[in-house]
C-alpha cells in the first residue's frame, strides 16, 4: 500500500458498470455484501485485485471499484499466484463458481490450496452452469435434469469445502449469498492468512431455483442451519439441540439440549483449529444434520509467497547483480592476437 | 565446416582443417558427459566447433538395446563450423548396438575405435548381429581398432577399491583420455571438472582421473600405428576476446535476465517440465540475484497463467515449453493478446505432433505460433538461429514484448537448446537498455486503461497504483476505455488495432539482410531456425563452385521486415530448407506471392550440408 489507508464507503468500492446478472440472481446480493464488507475491513481499493474465470459469478469483478482481471476458465487461481508471487502486498480475492472452481479449474483449485497463497477465494456455488444455460454441474445432486442430462445426471456430486480441506486448506467457510451472516465470514478470511477458502450457496433463479431451500429458508432456518463460531457450543434448534461427539463411531450426532446444559447432553464447542472435526463438518449429510455454516475451519500456516520471496532473499543474500560477469561465467578462454590461450 | 571431404582424402599428412567425431555408447554409458568435456577441451584449444547430442526419450534403456543408444557429435576445425558435421570422420562404438545404429553414418575410410570387451555374445545378440562385425569383415570399408576398453579401464582404477560395475562406470572417462590424446588436447580441464563434481566423493574423482590418463597413456604408448595417430587441427581465427562455451538453453537463459535487467524489470519464470525445454527453467531457478523468480506450476496452463498474472503486476512475464505444452498454453496466449500484457513465450520445439519425438528436433510449430490460436490472434514471432543467437532473440523478444505491449513468441528447437557452441562473451555495457516506465497518473484527457502511444501500446498500469484502478479481461473491450463493448463496429476497430499494433514491430527491427551473397541474382535459399549452419556451409559451397545463390536467414517470422517481399523478388528462384513439411514456404507464399519451393526434412535429424548443396544445384540447373 502506498498511502495511509483511506476511510472508504459502500460508494467507493462500486463501478459505473451495469450490472448484468439476471433480476433476482443471488450474485447482487453476494456483490453488496462484499462492497459493505470492504470498507469495514479498512482495505484500499488501489491495493485490492478480483481475479476471476469465467461463468456469472467470474463477472464480479466488473463491479468492483478495485483492480480486477477477469481471465479464462477455471485459471483464476493461477494468475492469481502470478500477481501474488510478483506483488505479495496486493489484497487479492479470487471469484468462481462450481463449474470454474471444481470441473475446468479443479487442479488449479488443489494447488492454490495446497500451496497457501495469501488470498480469499470465494466459490459461487449454483450447482448449475448458468452462462451456458443451464447443464449440470459438477456439484449438482444425482438426478439433476437438465439440458444435458434430461434423464437426470448419474454421477455423484463434488464437495467443495471437503475437496478444498482435503486439498490442504487452512481456511474452510461457508455461507448463504441472502444470508446476514455473510460479511462475518468474509471478514475472517480476509483475517486469515493463507488461501481462505469460502463456499457460498447463491441462488440461480433461472435454472436452479431455490435448490438450497430446504436449508437456506429463513422459516426454518432454526433447525436447518448449525451456524459455527470458535469456542461457541455447536448448538441449533434455539439451543435445544447440539452436535456431540458419537465416540463409539468416531462421527458426530445430534442431541436434544434439555434446559440448556448443553455440557450434560455432551455437545462440544467449535474449535477452528481441530481438523478432524472440520473433516466431519464438511461432509455432515444434510437432513440427518442442519448444514454447518460459518468458519468451519481456521489454522493458518506459512504461506507460499511469503517462502518464496524468503528463499529469493536468502538466495540473493551477499550476491550482487552482474550482467557482464553473469555472461562471462564457466570455464573461458581468451583468444589474444597471436591466438588463444587458457 | 568440414565435412570428411575436406578432411584427409587429398593429403594424408597435411593438418585437417576440421574433423568430425562422433562418440556413441548405452545411454547408461555417459556419452553426453564424455562429449560435453570433449567440447570443453576443444573450445579451450581454440577451435570453432558445432556440437549435436542425440539421445533416446527413455532414461535408461534396458543396456545394450538398439533403442538405448545416446550419441554426441562434435566438428571442430582451424575455419569456422557451422553444423555438427555431415559425417563423422571417427566413431567411438562402446558396444555392438552403438556400431550397428551408427556405423553407416561414418565416411567411408573413417575411423572406428571399439570397445571389444562388450562384443560379447549377449551384447551381439541384443544389437541383432549374428556373427561379431568386429571379426567377420563386415566393417571392411572403414578402419578399425577394436580393443577391451572395459578391462583397459578396470585395470586402471584397480588401486581404488571400486565394485565391478562402478569400475566400468570410468569407462567412458577412459575413452576421453584417448580421444585427448589423439587430438592433442588438455586434460587439466577434464581433471579440474571431475574433481570439482566429485568433491564429496574424492575416490570416485581419482579413479575417473587415473581412467582418462590411463586412456591417454594408452595412445601415446601402445604404438598403435595405422590409423591410431596423433591429429592436430590449428585452432581457429577468431577474434581477440574472452570466449566461453555456450548451450541454447543457456544462452536463452541469460538471454532473458539481460533482457529484464535492460528493461529495468523483476522477471517473474512460470513453467512446467518438458523436454526439451525444461534446462531453461533450471537455469533460471539459480539466478534470483537478477529479481528472478521462478515457479514450477502444476501444469501448462498455469505456467502460462501466473506469468500474464505476473505481468499484470508489472514484472516481466516468461514461460516456456514445447509442442504439445504449447498447444495447451494457447487460449490464455489469447488472453495476453485481449489484455495487451507483455509475455515472452519461449518454445524449444520438438518432433511432433501429439508427444511425437520429445529428443528429437524439428521445425514443425511454426503455423503454430503464427497462427495457433482462436480468433484473429496476431502475435509477433522470432526464431533463434543458433544457441548463441539465442542470447539475443531473448533480449530482442523482451524489447519487443515491453515496448508493444504483447506477447511474443521465441522459437528455439531441441537442436539448438542443446548444443554448444563457442561464443564471443558480450561486451554488456554496449547493449541499448529500454527501461520500462509503468503508468501512476492518468493522461491529460482522463484515465483510458486502452488508449495508446505511438506504437498503439496500451499503458502498463500495476494494481496498487492508487487512483488508477479498472478491470480487463478477455472479453472484447471498448477501444479507449476497456469496458466490456461487444458492438460491431468496436470489434472491427480493435480486431485491427491488435493487427496493426503488432505488424508496426516490423518499424523497431530492421531490413532483412542478406547473410551469404548477393543481393537479387539466380537463387536464394531462405531459412529460419537452426538450419543456419547447414544451408550458410551449403550456399558457401556452391558459391566457391560459382554458383549464383544466397542465404538469406529469417529471425523476425512474424511480422516479417518490411523489405522481405522485395528482397525475394529479386531473385529468379527461391528455395526453403525447412526441418517440417513446409511451412515457411506457405508463409512466405501467402504474404509475397513468390514461387518459393520447399525442401523438407522431417527425420528427427538436422539437414546435412549434402542435402542442400544437392538441391541447390537442382534447383540452379
Amino acid at each position: 500500500m502506498n498511502e495511509m489507508t483511506k476511510v472508504t464507503t459502500l460508494k467507493d468500492w462500486e463501478t459505473d458498470q451495469e450490472v448484468r446478472w439476471c433480476p433476482g440472481c443471488g450474485d447482487y446480493a453476494i456483490l453488496k455484501a462484499v462492497q459493505r464488507t470492504m470498507p469495514q475491513l479498512g482495505a484500499d481499493p488501489a491495493n485490492t485485485v478480483f481475479v476471476s474465470g469465467i461463468g456469472c459469478s467470474s463477472r464480479f469483478p466488473y463491479y468492483m471499484e478495485t483492480y480486477g482481471f477477469h481471465t479464462i476458465h477455471g485459471r483464476a487461481p493461477a494468475v492469481a499466484t502470478g500477481v501474488k508471487l510478483a506483488n505479495p502486498n496486493l489484497d487479492v480475492w479470487i471469484i468462481t463458481g462450481d463449474g470454474d472452481a471444481l470441473s475446468i479449474g479443479g487442479n488449479h483449485t488443489m494447488h492454490v490450496l495446497r500451496r497457501n497463497l495469501d488470498c480469499q477465494i470465494m466459490l459461487f456455488n449454483n450447482e448449475i452452469y448458468g452462462l451456458t444455460k443451464g447443464q449440470y454441474s459438477p456439484t449438482s445432486r444425482e438426478g439433476t435434469t437438465s439440458p444435458s442430462t434430461p434423464y437426470g445426471s448419474v454421477d455423484r456430486p463434488a464437495s467443495p469445502c471437503a475437496f478444498a480441506l482435503g486439498s490442504g486448506a487452512r481456511f474452510v467457510a461457508r455461507g448463504i449469498d441472502i444470508h446476514k451472516g455473510l460479511p462475518d465470514v468474509l471478514k475472517a478470511a480476509h483475517a486469515h492468512k493463507g488461501t481462505a477458502f469460502i463456499e457460498i450457496f447463491q441462488n440461480c433463479i433461472v435454472y436452479n431455483k431455490d435448490v438450497f431451500e430446504e436449508f437456506a429458508a429463513k422459516k426454518t432456518a432454526a433447525s436447518t442451519q448449525l451456524w459455527l463460531a470458535d469456542g461457541e457450543p455447536m448448538l441449533f434448534e434455539k439451543g435445544e439441540k447440539g452436535i456431540a461427539l458419537d465416540h463409539d463411531n468416531l462421527t458426530l450426532k445430534v442431541v436434544d439440549v434439555v434446559d440448556g446444559d448443553w455440557q450434560a447432553a455432551g455437545v462440544i464447542e467449535h474449535d477452528v483449529t481441530n481438523r478432524s472435526i472440520a473433516h466431519m463438518l464438511v461432509e455432515l449429510p444434510f437432513g440427518e444434520f442442519p448444514m454447518a455454516l460459518g468458519v468451519l475451519y481456521d489454522d493458518p500456516r506459512p504461506t507460499f509467497e511469503t517462502a518464496v520471496a524468503e528463499q529469493n532473499r536468502l538466495a540473493s543474500e551477499g550476491k550482487k547483480p552482474d550482467l557482464q560477469a553473469l555472461v562471462s561465467k564457466g570455464q573461458t578462454w581468451t583468444v589474444k592476437e597471436g591466438g588463444p590461450e587458457l | 565446416m568440414a565435412s570428411a571431404a575436406d578432411v584427409t582424402d587429398d593429403n594424408m599428412n597435411a593438418p585437417p582443417e576440421a574433423v568430425v567425431v562422433r562418440f556413441a555408447g548405452d545411454s547408461g554409458d555417459g556419452m553426453q558427459l564424455t562429449g560435453g568435456q570433449f567440447t570443453l577441451s576443444t573450445a579451450l584449444s581454440g577451435n570453432d566447433l558445432a556440437t549435436f547430442p542425440d539421445f533416446p526419450a527413455e532414461i535408461r534403456a534396458p543396456q545394450g538395446t538398439l533403442f538405448g543408444v545416446s550419441a554426441f557429435q562434435i566438428n571442430f576445425g582451424s575455419r569456422e563450423i557451422n553444423t555438427a558435421g555431415d559425417q563423422p570422420d571417427v566413431l567411438v562404438a562402446m558396444n555392438p548396438a552403438a556400431l550397428k545404429t551408427n556405423v553407416e553414418s561414418l565416411k567411408p575410410g573413417g575411423l572406428i575405435i571399439a570397445d571389444s570387451g562388450e562384443f560379447g555374445k549377449r551384447n551381439l545378440d541384443k544389437a541383432h548381429y549374428d556373427s561379431n562385425p568386429l571379426e567377420d569383415g563386415s566393417l571392411a570399408k572403414w578402419q578399425l581398432l577394436a580393443f577391451d576398453i572395459s578391462q583397459h579401464t578396470l585395470d586402471a582404477v584397480k588401486p581404488y577399491g571400486l565394485g565391478n560395475k562402478e569400475a566400468l562406470r570410468c569407462k567412458n572417462m577412459w575413452t576421453l583420455g584417448l580421444a585427448l590424446w589423439m587430438f592433442d588436447r588438455k586434460r587439466q580441464p577434464v581433471i579440474d571438472w571431475l574433481n570439482q563434481k566429485f568433491a564429496k566423493k574424492p575416490e570416485i574423482a581419482e579413479a575417473n582421473i587415473a581412467a582418462l590418463n590411463a586412456g591417454h597413456a594408452y595412445g601415446e604408448t601402445a604404438e598403435l600405428g595405422g590409423p591410431m595417430q596423433q591429429v592436430h587441427v590449428s585452432p581457429a581465427h577468431s577474434e581477440p576476446g574472452l570466449y566461453r562455451t555456450v548451450t541454447g538453453a543457456e544462452a536463452i537463459s541469460l538471454g532473458l535476465i539481460a533482457g529484464a535487467q535492460l528493461a529495468d524489470l523483476p522477471m517473474f519464470f512460470g513453467g512446467y517440465p518438458i523436454t526439451p525445454a525444461s534446462a531453461i527453467l533450471h537455469h533460471l531457478a539459480r539466478y534470483k540475484e537478477y529479481d528472478v523468480t521462478t515457479f514450477q506450476a502444476e501444469d501448462e496452463i498455469a505456467a502460462i497463467a501466473s506469468a500474464i498474472g505476473a505481468s499484470y503486476a508489472g514484472s516481466l512475464g516468461v514461460t516456456s515449453s514445447s509442442g504439445p505444452g504449447i498447444a495447451l498454453k494457447g487460449e490464455a496466449m489469447g488472453l495476453a493478446i485481449m489484455t495487451e500484457l507483455p509475455l515472452v513465450i519461449v518454445n524449444s520445439q520438438r518432433g511432433g505432433p501429439s508427444t511425437g519425438l520429445p529428443t528429437k528436433t524439428e521445425q514443425s510449430d511454426l503455423y503454430q505460433a503464427v497462427y495457433g490460436r482462436n480468433g484473429d490472434a496476431p502475435m509477433p514471432v522470432i526464431a533463434a538461429c543458433s544457441p548463441t543467437d539465442a542470447f539475443e532473440c531473448a533480449i530482442e523478444a523482451v524489447r519487443i514484448a515491453v515496448q508493444y505491449m504483447t506477447p511474443v513468441m521465441l522459437l528455439t528447437d531441441g537442436y539448438i537448446a542443446n548444443a554448444a557452441e563457442p561464443w564471443s562473451v558480450p561486451d554488456m555495457s554496449q547493449y541499448e537498455a529500454f527501461p520500462v516506465t509503468h503508468m501512476t497518473e492518468a493522461q491529460e484527457s482522463g484515465f483510458l486503461p486502452y488508449g495508446r502511444d505511438e506504437k498503439l501500446a496500451r499503458p502498463w498500469v500495476k494494481p496498487g497504483t492508487p487512483e488508477l484502478m479498472h478491470r480487463i479481461g478477455g472479453i472484447e473491450k471498448a477501444a479507449d476505455t476497456g469496458h466490456i463493448d461487444y458492438s460491431p463496429g468496436n470489434h472491427q476497430e480493435m480486431t485491427e488495432i491488435r493487427r496493426d499494433k503488432v505488424l508496426g514491430v516490423a518499424d523497431s527491427i530492421g531490413e532483412q539482410a542478406v547473410d551469404l551473397g548477393d543481393l537479387g541474382g539466380k537463387l536464394a535459399v531462405v531459412g529460419w531456425g537452426s538450419t543456419y549452419g547447414p544451408i550458410h556451409q551449403a550456399v558457401r559451397r556452391a558459391r566457391d563452385a560459382g554458383h549464383d545463390v544466397s542465404h538469406i536467414h529469417i529471425r523476425n517470422i512474424w511480422p516479417v521486415p518490411r523489405n522481405m517481399g522485395e528482397l525475394l523478388k529479386s531473385y529468379d528462384r527461391v528455395l526453403v530448407p525447412e526441418m517440417n513439411t513446409g511451412q515457411l514456404k506457405t508463409l512466405l507464399r501467402d504474404q509475397f506471392l513468390v514461387d518459393a519451393k520447399p525442401l523438407n526434412k522431417v527425420s528427427g535429424q538436422p539437414f546435412l550440408i549434402a542435402e542442400i548443396m544437392a538441391a541447390i544445384e537442382e534447383n540452379i540447373g
